[in-house]
């Protein structure tokens, strides 16, 4: 898969890295690209991703599911006393 | 109280804002006091949010200043690279093999922490360099700066400490320089 996805994964990834900011010489620059082949390049980015993703497709715990709908119930035990009947 | 639609949007964010927290903490325990303490602090300092502006945007910049507030008190705890992160995830991305997991982790662990950050908001959580630079409340110059730092200190790692378990491309790698296929 390396193979077949690394074109277009380095093609975005360059897209952004091939911007140099004001603080990048360009004696840098070509020192990075020398170093850094365009696999490895790639390949950081699909790691970085790929460690990222498989947190955010845990979904929502439930704990920040429940806290928030409690939130949003201002009639929990301690308030509903001196709140009931407001809403 | 909260209205629904805020409160969706934070719903929406929590996905992202773990995976940063994760990131940046190390552990995932931590990672999810983090993230709700950023809601907390979030939904109490509610009127100061722009309706129409990026709520996402706005939670990290929270849960950022929470991190880094909180580091400065626990550094040493951070120290952590070598793997209770891993070990504590449910799963493991697929198309990487444990071992060469662990080693992004555990590289990823030793950039200082202003480039990994800059790094996984522009390379994971998708934010422009704009966004970024918003959030870490620097220059969008610095963040770019940061961002190829980053880059290049992690190949560097990865390449000094596991140049053969880096990947299992070590022939593509040869072929790459080999014939071409460079910009």
């Amino acid at each position: 898969m390396a193979g077949g996805g690394s074109e277009t994964m380095s093609a975005e990834e360059n897209d952004k890295a091939d911007r140099p900011g004001p603080m990048l010489t360009e004696a840098n620059q070509r020192k990075a690209r020398g170093r850094l082949g365009r696999d490895v390049q790639s390949k950081i980015g699909q790691q970085l991703r790929a460690m990222y993703d498989n947190v955010v497709n845990e979904g929502v715990p439930d704990r920040f599911v429940e806290m928030l709908r409690r939130l949003d119930e201002p009639k929990s035990a301690e308030e509903s006393n001196s709140e009931k009947g407001v809403n | 109280m909260l209205d629904p639609t805020l409160r969706d949007q934070m719903l929406a964010a929590v996905p992202s804002l773990r995976a940063f927290a994760i990131s940046l903490s190390g552990n995932v325990d931590r990672a999810d006091d983090l993230v709700q303490e950023t809601l907390l602090r979030a939904i109490a300092n509610i009127e100061s949010f722009q309706p129409g502006t990026n709520m996402s945007a706005w939670l990290f910049t929270i849960l950022r200043n929470l991190f880094r507030s909180e580091y400065r008190k626990r550094r040493r705890e951070v120290e952590d690279a070598d793997g209770s992160y891993a070990e504590s995830l449910k799963s493991h991305p697929e198309q990487s093999s444990r071992l060469e997991f662990n080693e992004f982790r555990a590289a990823l662990a030793k950039l200082p922490q202003d480039q990994r950050e800059a790094l996984i908001l522009v390379g994971a959580s998708g934010f422009s360099y704009e966004e970024a630079a918003r959030i870490c409340e620097c220059a969008v110059g610095t963040i770019k700066s940061r961002v190829n730092r980053a880059r290049n200190r992690l190949a560097d790692l990865l390449a000094i400490e596991g140049a053969d378990d880096f990947g299992p491309d070590h022939a593509t790698r040869a072929i790459l320089s080999a014939g071409g296929g460079r910009g």
